[in-house]
Parts: structure tokens; C-alpha cells; sequence
């Protein structure tokens, strides 16, 4: 038992300096390059181009980048838990869909031109939010919870929002579509601050709160009627935690676009590595989520410098070939009993 | 008074317009080991579902001594009543871990590693189960005999005053049916733990209850002592099915052999019917 203790504290431990040593990696890196030691005398230097470029390019990047991917990941991690399905992702049940269909139908429409910076991120939160309510209230129907439907209509959701968009797209300028498209690719170049603040706070919420019940989503493993009989109430559970996962990804999905595979994989990773113990893959997985996205940011912004590629390039690249190689050798372990 | 100990009284509940029970009323004493028997779609899950809480009750009353059930909360319930499922749990989880979960019912929302009593508490009934050799096992490394020991040591670790278990044999060798049975009547005696449980095998049923409930189309069909309830009459009623009964020589319980179809005709042939 105290060595499980441990071993998670370890791990918690390497998790936050590797996301120490990240931050400051990608604090260093870019078009214009910065030591590391000279960072705490650039500070003092409020006039400087490069005081400018720490604070107010790479320091909200990171932020941002450590905000999105922890909640991304921590709504894996919730989602495939009170699905038991582990092929269930934030995007899975259409919130990203919706929210790209919001985004690109006020594109279509014009009006991010006229009403101002907020409207994109405001709209897309808007379409994530209508599919949550639509899936959430055809799940919740006559008191049930059934997940399997509402998985299903996720999915439907996804499909339809995706067919309108094209259709959106089939009909717009090419100037919109292009708008469209680099929104719908994702990006951490958010250059509102407020933006980036209630990214991080509701992920850090959503943490706080999902910890509430790391208990009832381990006995959720067993399925729903086992936890009732362990004295859960999975229908409450399900619904909280069910609406926590979706919030954090239609804000996520509104600030930063649509970057896949964060929340696929590294709870999947974090699973592989530690055991899927909620208490503690809830925060492995936003810690790892961070980190993951951290470091794909960084790569995202260097490999084809002065230009940059859309994070859920490396995101879906990083993530899949990273996934397999772990778990062909975690897989290998399990065969041979260590 | 003692045989009021688990009171079900006019009990219907079912799946909404298609197959309900009808107002089935049992009691049972503490520290009974009690069966349900009947054929398939008798109505022995549905009751066996209205007592666990998986079912709302539609009418009638459950009264676990003298506290209504359907009023207590769930997690008041789990510390009283443990049950067993028919399909051995499987997950990516630790054997410690997954006995450990019978401990929840216990924990307080904020409390976030367990006590070591509650460790103290999971390891003594894994020993009683004998499932502490695998505790860093995976579930899903078990036979399906030990998982269903790691069940049934989960059940335990709820500390319940009633285990009701779904047919907890069905799927195993007669060493681990024996095995498991055997444990159900020594934690019956020895912790004056009140079993009841859905057995199909009507030999094991005789061999190892001391009271039995044989269901037919969602009622109850007869109930008392497996002497009582297990006459070829009442089987052949029931099932359907010719059968001859005999009393097991060691146990005096009654023994219940199936007849296949040549030798019947034979004996129509011979007889004209079985002599009993």
C-alpha cells in the first residue's frame, strides 16, 4: 500500500519537474533565441524586445498550452471512466464538432468582423455547448443515464455538424474558408489574457472538483449496478462528471481550436505507466496533458521556423507512435507476468 | 422476532409492462442460507434484482430488520447488504485494490487514502477466501473460480449482515463449486451471516441450503426445508420434467437424477410408467 503511495508521489514529483524543464525549454526556444541564464536579467529589463517577447508571446503559450492539454487530458480520463470505453476522447461525442460548426457559421456569416475578438471563442462555446445539451439531456431521458446512447448520439452529432460545416464551406468565400480551416486546425496563439486566465482556472476547477470523486470513478470501473452496490450513486456521478469533462472541453475547443489526440492519449499513457487508480490518473493525466502539449508547442513552433505548424500536426503524430510504443511494451510485461 | 429478519411482503417490481413478480412475500431468519430455485424465467433474477435495489420496488415492502430498504441510502444499504453478481467482475485493477472497493461504503467524500483498518479488514477476509497469495495479481489474470472468490472476498470486506449472491457456481468445476459453496456455509455459521442466493444445480441447492424458495411464473411456487420443497411432485411441476428423488445417504438431504428420454420409453414400455 505505502509503496503505491510512493510510487505515485514519485511520479507526481517527475511530472512537475519535467513540466518545470519544458516550461523553460520553450521559454529559451524560438525565432529569436534566449539563454536561460539571461532570463532573470531580461526581467528587469521592462523595456527590452526580448522582456516583450518572454511575458507576452511564450509565458501565455505555455500557460496556455499547460491549461488546454491538462484539461483536455483530465476530460480523457473522466469521460472514458464513466463510459468505460476506452476509445472515448473529449471530441468523441461531438463537442468539438459543434463548436467548430458555431465557429465557422459566424465565419461564414461575418460576423467576427463586426462584433469583435470574442465572438469566435464565444460562438464555438455556444456550438459545443448545444451538443452537450443535446446529448446530455437525450442521455439524462426519464431519469436513466444511458451512456451507450448517448455515446452513440455524440457520435451522430459529430457527423451531421461535420456535413454542415462542409456544407458551410462548399458555399463561402475562400477567404473564409481559409478562416475556417486555421481555426479548426488549432493553435495556442491566443492573444487575449483573459482568454488564457479562464482556460487555466477552469482547469484547475475542473481538477479540484473531478478529485471529489476519484473514489466513485474507480468503482465505476466495475460498471454502474457494482457501484451502486458499493454504495455509489453512479447516476449523479455520471451526470457531474459528465458535464465537468464537457465544460472543460467546449472551453478548451473555443479558446484554442480543435487539437486532437491530447485527450485520447495520455490518459491512456498515464494508465499504462501507473494503473488506472483514479486518485491518481486524474492528475498524471492533466499533468502529463500539460506537459504533452508544452513540448509539442515547442516543436510545432521550431521545426519548420520562421513559419509554424498547426500544433494537431505533432500532437496526432507524437501522440500515436508514442502511444503504440508503449503499449507494445507495457502489453509484452503483461504476457510475461512482471 | 428472528425469523422477521429479512421481511418481503406483496413484492411486485419487474420491467415495466412485460414480466413483473406477483406480490411475492418471504421471510427469512437471521443467519439463514436460504436458495432461490426455479426454471429460466421463473422470476428469480427479477426477485433477486428487487431485493438488491436494482429494481424499484412497484408495490409491496423489504424490511431488513424493521428498516425499510427502498428508504435506506445507498451507501447505508451497501454497509448492510453485499451482493455478488453472476459474471465476475473484470477490470485493469489490482486483486488488494479491487477487494479494497468493499470499503467504500465506509470512507468519507474527502478521504482520500484508506485507513490502514480498512487494509487490516480487506486482507483478513482475502485470507479467508484464499485469494491473498494473488493480491498484486490482476483481475483479470484470475481463473474465473478466483475471481469469484476475489468477489466474494469483496463482498466480505463490506462487512454486510446479508450477502445475496447470483448463482455464484453456474460457470465452475465441481472443485471450485464445493469450494465456494463450502465457503458460503462456514462464513454462514461461524459469522451468523445471512445468505441468499439464485442456485440452479437443484443438487447443490438440497445439499447446501436450508431453505429454499422455488419460483414459477413470477410467484412463489412452494418454500420451506429442501425435504420440503424438492419432491419429484413439486420438481415435475415446476420444471416440467420427469425426475426420480432419492435422500443422500450421508447428508439425508434429498438427491434429485434426471431421466433421459430412451430410458423413459423403456420403462413405459416395461411399467407402463415409473413405480414410485
Amino acid at each position: 500500500m505505502t509503496n503505491k503511495y510512493l510510487s505515485w508521489t514519485l511520479f507526481t514529483l517527475l511530472l512537475v519537474i519535467l513540466l518545470v524543464a519544458a516550461s523553460l525549454l520553450s521559454l529559451t526556444i524560438g525565432e529569436a533565441s534566449i539563454s536561460l541564464t539571461d532570463i532573470p536579467s531580461l526581467l528587469q529589463q521592462k523595456e527590452s524586445m526580448e522582456y516583450f517577447i518572454l511575458t507576452q508571446i511564450r509565458l501565455p503559450r505555455i500557460v496556455l498550452a499547460f491549461a488546454v492539454g491538462g484539461a483536455l487530458s483530465l476530460a480523457g480520463a473522466i469521460l472514458q471512466g464513466i463510459f468505460r470505453n476506452p476509445l472515448v476522447e473529449p471530441y468523441t461525442l461531438g463537442i468539438s464538432g459543434g463548436a467548430a460548426l458555431g465557429v465557422a457559421f459566424v465565419i461564414v456569416l461575418g460576423f467576427h468582423l463586426t462584433i469583435g475578438m470574442f465572438m469566435l471563442p464565444l460562438a464555438g462555446f455556444a456550438g459545443a455547448m448545444t451538443t452537450i445539451l443535446i446529448v446530455g439531456v437525450l442521455g439524462f431521458l426519464r431519469g436513466g443515464t444511458d451512456i451507450n446512447k448517448m455515446l452513440l448520439i455524440g457520435v451522430m452529432i459529430s457527423f451531421v455538424a461535420s456535413s454542415a460545416m462542409m456544407f458551410l464551406m462548399s458555399i463561402t468565400t475562400s477567404e473564409n474558408l481559409h478562416g475556417i480551416v486555421f481555426w479548426i486546425m488549432g493553435s495556442l496563439d491566443e492573444p487575449n489574457k483573459m482568454l488564457i486566465q479562464i482556460t487555466l482556472y477552469s482547469a484547475l476547477a475542473g481538477l479540484l472538483f473531478s478529485y471529489l470523486f476519484a473514489r466513485p470513478l474507480n468503482a465505476l470501473l466495475l460498471g454502474q449496478e457494482k457501484a451502486a452496490h458499493l454504495g455509489i450513486n453512479s447516476k449523479t456521478t455520471i451526470r457531474l462528471l459528465f458535464i465537468t469533462a464537457s465544460l472543460l472541453t467546449g472551453i478548451c475547443v473555443s479558446v484554442a481550436g480543435v487539437i486532437g489526440f491530447v485527450g485520447l492519449v495520455i490518459p491512456h499513457l498515464i494508465r499504462l505507466i501507473a494503473g488506472s487508480d483514479y486518485r491518481f490518473l486524474l492528475i498524471g493525466s492533466f499533468l502529463g496533458g500539460g506537459l504533452f502539449l508544452i513540448l509539442s508547442d515547442i516543436v510545432a513552433r521550431t521545426i519548420i521556423s520562421p513559419n509554424e505548424l498547426p500544433i494537431g500536426v505533432i500532437t496526432g503524430i507524437a501522440g500515436g507512435i508514442l502511444f503504440i510504443i508503449v503499449l507494445n511494451q507495457s502489453r509484452n510485461k503483461k504476457r510475461h507476468g512482471i | 422476532m428472528a425469523s422477521d429478519y429479512l421481511k418481503i411482503e406483496q413484492l411486485t417490481c419487474g420491467y415495466g409492462q412485460g414480466f413483473n413478480l406477483r406480490k411475492v412475500s418471504v421471510s427469512l431468519e437471521q443467519g439463514a442460507l436460504a436458495g432461490i430455485i426455479g426454471p429460466n424465467g421463473s422470476g428469480k433474477t427479477t426477485l433477486f434484482k428487487g431485493i438488491s435495489g436494482q429494481l424499484p420496488t412497484k408495490s409491496g415492502h423489504i424490511h431488513l430488520h424493521n428498516t425499510s430498504l427502498s428508504h435506506l441510502k445507498l451507501k447505508e444499504k451497501a454497509k448492510r447488504v453485499a451482493v455478488v453478481s453472476q459474471f465476475p467482475d473484470t477490470a485493469d485493477i489490482t486483486v488488494e485494490d479491487y477487494v479494497l472497493m468493499g470499503r467504500l461504503p465506509y470512507r468519507e467524500p474527502f478521504q482520500f487514502f484508506e485507513p490502514r483498518k480498512d487494509v487490516v479488514i480487506a486482507r483478513k477476509y482475502m485470507r479467508l477466501t484464499g485469494v491473498y497469495g494473488h493480491r498484486k495479481k490482476y483481475l483479470s489474470q484470475l481463473s474465473g473460480g478466483e475471481q469469484q472468490l476475489a468477489a466474494i472476498a469483496q463482498a466480505l470486506t463490506q462487512e454486510p449482515e446479508l450477502l445475496l449472491m447470483d448463482e455464484p457456481t453456474s460457470h465452475l468445476d465441481i472443485t471450485h463449486q464445493v469450494e465456494i459453496l463450502n465457503l458460503i456455509q462456514r462464513l454462514n455459521r461461524e459469522m451468523n451471516l445471512t445468505v441468499l442466493m439464485i442456485i440452479h444445480d437443484l443438487n447443490l441447492a438440497a445439499e447446501y441450503c436450508d431453505y429454499l424458495i422455488m419460483m414459477k411464473d413470477g410467484a412463489i411456487h412452494t418454500k420451506g426445508t429442501p425435504q420440503e420443497v424438492l419432491t419429484y411432485e413439486k420438481i415435475e411441476q415446476v420444471y416440467d420434467t420427469v425426475v426420480v428423488t432419492q435422500t443422500n445417504p450421508l447428508s439425508g438431504k434429498p438427491a434429485i437424477f434426471l431421466v433421459s428420454e430412451n430410458i423413459l420409453k423403456e420403462i413405459q414400455a416395461k411399467y407402463g410408467g415409473i413405480q414410485r
